[in-house]
């Protein structure tokens, strides 16, 4: 067998079974039960050459509608925003795409210190006082701090909004489900989480409460009024964040936020149809030692030099096994790394800025679509979503839009049925002028 | 003294003032102020502290950091348990092309076939090799497969009205995200041992099995690189007591074409398509762990799945004994996308090869090596194998040292202290990718570090010497952490 990613020779082969006291590769699998050995080879497609599979491989993708031929106004926890040419180019650079977790620190320092970085980062836009090195998604990292509240408070209750991304509260209840925690929700009211649902939802057996800020509609929670209730009760506040709004929003930490999880996908991740994209995860120091995954913290080396190596691992799987505060191992390093790399573009006044402009063009467009007789509900204060009602199944609109290269909006009655003919619209820095009149223009008349 | 090995600064201490590193795209509109637009209260008063920086800056910085890592295009990384192998380039090309990165996963399935296609066909592949009968993409990683997986057989056995069943086995051998991910899906962990010969102790087995087992969870081979050959009488223990059979994939690169777990009795499946499927490893991740079935448990698979229908490819959500979602979206398709291409690379015959080639490797290496370090199974392995360091500790030269050692040689080392169940145990994945040559070189450092072992201890615990930093402290680091970067009071 010769192949391009197998140097073994004929004379390796022969030289090495003789080293090994075999005459046949076959022997080394003598083990392995007779009635369980698989034999000849498996029925799959035969292997293709560099270049065949390279235009296979093209005219596959090429049957997708992507974001680069399209103009997407489709959010809903996954946004089209700048990546900074740069990311892709740290990333590629193999010492890092082709290493494992830092286990040996004296040959992984670039990657220490770049998650150290990292964490530094997402506590200094969260407000929070600690952050991890990465979660698998946003999904998974709220459901993470929904169980790290139970652990904490030893209660079995959780509370979340309706207004948190639908897929997540899907994930949150598979967890919860595995540890014997119920999972209430609270309606929304006008779009934004229902405070006097959840005043009296909120009772002395919740370990914890979920929102999102800015929560799915698009709207900012008042993070202000939950936190008093949440607190009254002890029980802990757990936002989920799309970082790219805490450029310009006041960060969840200032709110008294206990835990802030979120994706970090704004930031130099490609959608790539969901995934892989980058959990992270933040918390107050006092639940430093309950932080699931890894931990990079600062140390010296025996001449006194600064370097990193992974820390407080008594809380990890291999180490605590049974008794971890996660199963997490393999997490997202290297996306976190492009998140790293475009936070760094964008450096202090570039989140700002495009934060900002997130909120501008977003507040551009829903003034465009009421001027156009549209019906924009669930008005209020916002960041770069918001809610549209229409006249005709978003589908079909959906459908009619792609025909002039747009990919519209979410429909929003897939997982709200109360929400029949609503469609979620984001409007990112990405957005033009042109684009955006164009949208307006197409959708106001599907909408006559 | 050259470049790498000076200090590279955190990239706060590189800001200055005024630098930056962005091109967004021009406003066009009016500028409204955000006080216009928002209440007070939501608006940022103080700027996140990120840094001000240019772009040449940033490429230097991230450069500068890179050469301070090793990856496996750096040098050989023999680490056990994670087939570190080589990350082929075509994977990287076709996960970038618009149509697999920048798609959306709430499109309209209609613009989308492309991805489902691939997506399906991937589910058919692993179905074959894995020998299950359905598979879902959805699992992040290795242990969110697990946990997955685990989810399945406590509703399976929910779903007969098996509510005693709350304890997973493991054996003491097993990797620490098996009981951990045992604790999530809501089981306790029952450890079970393993004989002088490193398998599974088939009497304590006997004796853990009971009513109260909802499953057992196997790496097959096991993590001491040892194929389990009594996995029939195995799976005839688990099955006879009503338990299930859970495998963890990790170690798929031992076999196959040699051995499918569904032929081996197990009901579900884990696989790491960051290891055995090219991933890559990504300095800690992303991964992707699908989850293959058998079809007793498909009901419970977590939804979507994507299926075919008539000619389009769809994504089915009508699965209503389904554990839920354990992930927003589909899995990490992107890697998923690599997966798919390096099996296409790879084809029937190619990926034989892989296992063929990857255990030759090992039993060479193990061979080689056995004079000069204690070999506690004297058998065949599979594609790795453990060594103990337990005659250099005596010496006063532990397993961490030989580790460190190793750097000054130019590789990462094995994996060390893992399994748990061998003193001092250092544990060998060549690979199939590496070279006889490169295996040779390793062998003469291992055999070279045994001989200061015993004529020079000190260079070997004093190590490593030439790399960028010396050994760090670790205890320090636990007992006052410092997570995070905070500007020096002036
Ligand atoms: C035997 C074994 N099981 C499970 C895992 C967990 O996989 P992951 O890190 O992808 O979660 C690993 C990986 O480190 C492993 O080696």
């Amino acid at each position: 067998m010769k192949h391009r990613y197998l140097p073994m020779t004929e004379q390796d082969q022969q030289q090495m079974l003789e080293a090994v006291g075999v005459s046949s590769i076959d022997e080394l699998f003598q083990d392995i039960p007779e009635s369980v050995r698989f034999k000849g080879e498996y029925s799959i497609k035969p292997a293709a050459s560099e270049s065949a599979l390279l235009k296979e491989m093209t005219r596959l993708a090429a049957k997708n509608a992507d974001l680069k031929q399209n103009t997407s106004f489709l959010g809903a926890g996954v946004y089209d925003h700048y990546i900074p040419t740069i990311v892709d180019h740290v990333i590629s650079r193999s010492e890092f795409y082709t290493a494992y977790t830092p286990y040996q620190p004296e040959i992984s320092q670039g990657e220490l210190q770049a998650i150290f970085e990292f964490q530094t980062m997402f506590c200094e836009l969260t407000g929070m006082d600690v952050a991890n090195s990465s979660m698998y998604d946003g999904g998974t990292a709220i459901a993470e701090a929904a169980m790290l509240s139970t652990g904490h408070t030893r209660r079995k209750k959780i509370l979340i909004s309706k207004a948190v991304h639908p897929e997540t509260r899907d994930v949150v209840k598979t967890y919860a489900k595995g540890q014997y925690i119920e999972v209430v929700e609270i309606p929304y009211a006008d779009g934004i989480t229902d405070l006097e649902a959840l005043a009296n939802l909120a009772s002395e057996d919740i370990a914890g409460v979920i929102v999102q800020y800015p929560n799915f509609f698009g709207r900012i929670e008042p993070l202000k009024e939950i936190e008093q209730i949440v607190h009254e009760q002890k029980a802990m506040l757990i936002v989920s964040s799309n970082p790219a709004a805490l450029g310009a929003l006041t960060p969840p930490g200032k709110f008294g936020a206990d835990i802030v999880a979120g994706d970090a996908q704004p930031f130099g991740i490609p959608s790539a149809f969901g995934g892989p994209h980058c959990g992270y995860f933040a918390v107050t120091s006092k639940l430093m030692r309950k932080v699931p995954g890894r931990l990079v913290g600062q140390t010296v080396d025996e001449d006194g030099k600064r370097g990193f190596v992974l820390t407080l691992q008594a809380r990890e799987q291999h180490i605590r096994r049974d008794k971890a505060t996660s199963n997490i191992c393999s997490n997202q390093a290297l996306n976190a790394l492009a998140a790293s790399v475009a936070m760094t573009a964008l450096g202090k006044k570039g989140v700002k800025e495009m934060s900002t402009r997130n909120i501008q063009k977003a507040h551009y467009a829903k003034k465009r679509m009421k001027a156009a007789g549209l019906d924009v509900v669930f008005e209020g204060p916002s960041f770069n979503e918001f809610v549209v009602k229409l006249n005709k199944p978003v589908s079909e609109i959906n459908k009619l839009l792609l025909q002039k290269g747009i990919i519209g909006g979410y429909d929003l009655g897939r997982s709200y049925p109360e929400l029949e003919d609503h469609m979620l619209i984001a409007v990112t820095e990405l957005r033009t002028k042109e684009e955006i009149d164009t949208f307006v223009a197409e959708l106001g008349d599907g909408h006559e | 003294m050259n470049n790498q090995e000076q200090d590279q600064p955190l990239i706060f201490e590189l800001s200055t003032p005024g630098r930056i590193g962005f091109s967004l795209p021009d406003l066009e509109i009016e500028e409204l102020s955000l006080e216009s637009i928002l209440p007070a209260e939501y608006i940022r008063e103080e700027e996140a502290e990120l840094p001000e920086v240019s772009e040449l800056d940033i490429m230097r910085h991230y450069t500068a950091l890179s050469r301070r890592n090793h990856g496996v295009d750096s040098g050989f990384y023999p680490l056990g348990s994670c087939t570190m192998k080589y990350n082929p380039k075509i994977n990287e090309a076709v996960a970038r092309f618009n149509g697999f990165a920048h798609i959306h996963p709430l499109q309209e399935e209609s613009t989308v076939q492309g991805a489902l296609e691939l997506m399906y066909d991937l589910q058919e592949h692993l179905i074959e090799i894995t020998g299950m009968d359905e598979v879902t993409l959805q699992p992040a990683a290795g242990a969110h497969g697990e946990w997955t997986g685990l989810m399945m057989i406590r509703a399976f056995h929910e779903a007969n009205g098996d509510t005693e069943r709350t304890k997973v086995i493991v054996p003491d051998s097993a990797h620490g995200t098996n009981p951990a991910s045992a604790t999530v899906a809501g089981f306790e962990t029952v450890t079970v041992k393993s004989n002088d010969q490193g398998l599974v102790d088939l009497e304590d087995l006997r004796r853990v099995v009971g009513p109260d087992t909802a499953a057992l969870m196997l790496t097959n081979p096991n993590t001491l690189g040892l194929f389990e050959e009594n996995i029939l009488e195995m799976a005839e223990i688990v099955h006879g007591a009503g338990g299930k059979l859970y495998y963890d994939g990790a170690n798929l690169n031992a076999v196959l074409s040699k051995a499918r777990p569904g032929d081996m009795g197990f009901d579900v499946v884990h696989l790491n398509l960051h290891k055995t499927f090219t991933g890559p490893h990504g300095g800690g991740g992303p991964g992707s762990g699908p989850v293959g079935v058998k079809k007793e448990l498909i009901p419970f698979l977590p939804a979507p799945i994507v299926a075919k229908k008539d000619d389009q490819y769809i994504l089915d959500y009508d699965r209503p004994q389904s554990i839920g979602r354990v992930k927003p979206y589909y899995g990490n398709f992107g890697i998923n996308v690599r997966a798919y291409t390096y099996i296409r690379t790879m084809g029937p015959d190619g990926l034989k090869a892989v296992t063929e080639y990857a255990v030759l490797n090992a039993n060479y290496m193990m061979r080689r090596l056995a004079e000069y370090y204690d070999l506690p199974f004297d058998r065949h392995c599979k594609h790795e194998f453990v060594l103990s360091g337990r005659r250099q500790k005596k010496l006063g030269v532990r397993t961490l040292d030989i580790a460190k050692r190793l750097l000054d040689f130019g590789y990462h080392p094995p994996t060390i202290y893992f399994p748990l169940n061998v003193e001092e145990c250092i544990m060998i994945e060549p690979t199939e990718t590496e070279s006889k040559e490169t295996l040779d070189s390793f062998i003469d450092a291992m055999i070279q570090i045994a001989k200061e072992a015993e004529e020079n201890p000190e260079i070997v615990q004093e190590a490593p010497h030439t790399t960028v930093i010396k050994r760090l402290d670790e205890t320090l680091a636990a007992r006052k952490p410092v997570l995070r970067y905070a500007k020096a009071e002036k």
